[in-house]
């Protein structure tokens, strides 16, 4: 069988939506076109009905009552809802917040931005498998702090934090904890009960629904957490977030929260499978290739890997018909590497080298064959034309040569 | 990132692959970049002691596909230029033919500092110039 080509995976940046997902989203953008907020004709109480459905849908998947979910347009905002909320919120019993060095920029700005405005932030640095130490989040925490923000599952190297265990030492302190389950939330078992988790923001577009909507999970109870709105005006989602309700995304949203709920078992055996078949083939094709972070506590669907000695970016030309990400600066506006992969303590060198898979839903086995086997051909022939391989097959040690950074 | 068809061109079929011996003394080395800014480009020429043309140019590039054009581009153009002419080439004239975006000048800089370590490297084996501080052994 031939494989269709492009080939996509890059599921961490975004997801198909399901064509169940858009079936039933339709009907609300044509027949029940109406304004959840319209609360004196039919129009009105057929989109709040559905509205009303997805909450539960959404809750549904992630152990929470529909009470306590607000729709927001998408995870950055959930986060920045979360974070300014709450920090606008407590500010009277402390000004102090403890993040991590490997979160989205959802979450670094939004914290860099309360540093302006008189916050203190911690930034947590990670171990060499990408999760945070827990004595140091222990120390960290001083009577001033008001909320910790720790993401469930990290957006590169899919490395998955103990969430649980923050959720309980956060809850002995009496401190929110707010997470970014975005890459989790839909992957992998997520109960905000049993992780004790405050708030949490989710993606639709990460989970085989639309973009454009997200949601921010609220504990209403034990603590019921209170939030200063950042978007003001009508008073919607329960005087959280107003504006008028994106109908037909949340209704794509909740069926694709649905979908996962009933699929998640067998997706996530497929794809690890197919995860583990991607890793394993490409070790046997090639020699000094690094796994970024730790494998044991790792989405089912993510790989991260570093090609020694191949540019990132010459490594995307040559697998021009498959869509991944790399960790090199040159693939992105800003020069620097991935600041995850920095953090790991991997090298710059390596970052440069490194590939994100990410797998989904419509990935098949014969998607997979195909990009190991390219994959290991173009690194191979990369190397051929690498100084640096030259170098290392000679027993130069790169890291002890002096290089001539000046300027670059 | 869009990038130019001569670029690809490079890319897929890049010129003069490889390595000379870099103890010859009519061989000159250039080595310049770092891993941690995700360039490094080695650069060698081969100079004819008699008429001083550049007979042979070869390159290893550890870097993006700009990179990569850039210095195979630039051995092309050596081959046959004594060794002032290729001095006299410049980072602009790669940017040109190579129709390189803003973001990837730097690469093109690359190769024109890749070339006059090469040559430096040259003179300095041959006594005919104080030694550059660009060569094989970059500094930092």
């Amino acid at each position: 069988m031939s494989v269709k080509l492009p080939i996509y995976l890059d599921y961490h940046a975004t997801t198909p939506v399901d064509p169940r997902v858009v079936d039933a989203m339709l009907p609300y953008f044509t027949e029940h076109f109406g304004n959840a907020a319209s609360r004196n004709h039919p129009f009105g109480w057929e989109a709040e009905e559905a509205v009303d459905k997805a909450r539960k849908q959404v809750a549904d998947l992630i152990g929470a009552n529909a009470k306590e979910i607000v729709f927001t347009s998408g995870a950055t905002e959930s986060d920045n809802l979360a974070i300014k909320g709450a920090a606008e919120m407590y500010r009277e019993k402390g000004n102090h917040i403890i993040t991590c060095v490997t979160e989205h920029k959802a979450v670094i700005d939004t914290c860099k931005r309360l540093e302006k405005e008189g916050f203190r932030v911690t930034y947590l640095p990670v171990q060499k498998d990408g999760r945070i130490n827990l004595d140091e989040l222990r120390a960290a925490i001083t009577d001033k702090t008001i909320l910790i923000t720790i993401m469930a599952a990290n957006n590169e190297i899919g490395v998955i934090q103990p969430v649980a265990e923050i959720g309980a030492i956060a809850k002995e302190k009496g401190i929110l904890f707010h997470t970014d389950a975005v890459q989790a939330v839909g992957k992998i078992p997520f109960n905000v009960n049993d992780l004790k988790v405050d708030m949490a923001s989710i993606s639709a577009h990460k989970m085989y629904g639309p973009k454009g909507v997200g949601a921010l999970f609220v504990r209403r109870r034990n603590p019921r957490v209170l939030l200063a709105p950042q978007i003001d005006g009508g008073g919607h989602e329960r005087g959280m977030r107003s504006g008028t309700l994106n109908v037909p995304g949340i209704v794509g949203f909740g069926k694709a929260a649905e979908l996962c709920r009933q699929e998640m078992e067998s997706d996530t055996k497929r794809l690890s499978g197919l995860r583990d078949r991607l890793n394993a083939r490409l070790h046997k094709g090639l020699d000094e290739i690094y796994i970024n972070g730790s494998m044991e506590h790792r989405l089912p669907h993510n790989l991260n890997i570093s090609f020694a000695y191949v540019e990132g970016e010459s490594l995307l030309m040559g697998i021009n018909d498959v869509a991944v990400s790399s960790g090199s600066a040159c693939t992105s506006a800003s020069l620097e590497p991935s600041y995850v992969l920095k953090a790991l303590g991997a090298g710059d060198d390596l970052a440069h080298s490194s590939i994100r898979f990410g797998l989904g839903r419509w990935t098949t086995e014969e998607e997979i064959d195909y990009v190991a086997d390219k994959l290991t051909t173009v690194v191979t022939r990369l190397r051929e034309m690498s100084p640096l391989y030259e170098l290392a097959k000679e027993g130069v040690d790169l890291s002890t040569m002096q290089w001539q950074t000046e300027g670059h | 990132m869009a990038y130019s068809d001569k670029v690809i061109d490079h890319y897929e079929n890049p010129r003069n692959v490889g390595s000379l011996p870099k103890d010859d003394k009519n061989v000159g080395t250039g080595l310049v970049g770092a891993p941690e800014c995700g360039d490094v480009m080695k650069l060698q020429v081969k100079v004819n002691p008699q008429t001083g043309v550049i007979d042979d140019a070869k390159f290893k590039t550890f870097g993006c596909g700009s990179a990569i054009a850039s210095s195979s581009l630039a051995t092309e153009w050596l081959k046959g230029k004594t060794v002032e002419e290729a001095l006299a080439i410049k980072n602009t004239d790669i940017v040109t033919e190579l129709s390189l975006p803003p973001v990837k000048i730097h690469c093109s800089v690359l190769a024109e500092d890749a070339i006059k370590a090469a040559i430096a490297d040259y003179k300095k084996k041959q006594g005919s110039e104080k030694s550059a501080d660009t060569h094989a052994q970059p500094t930092a």
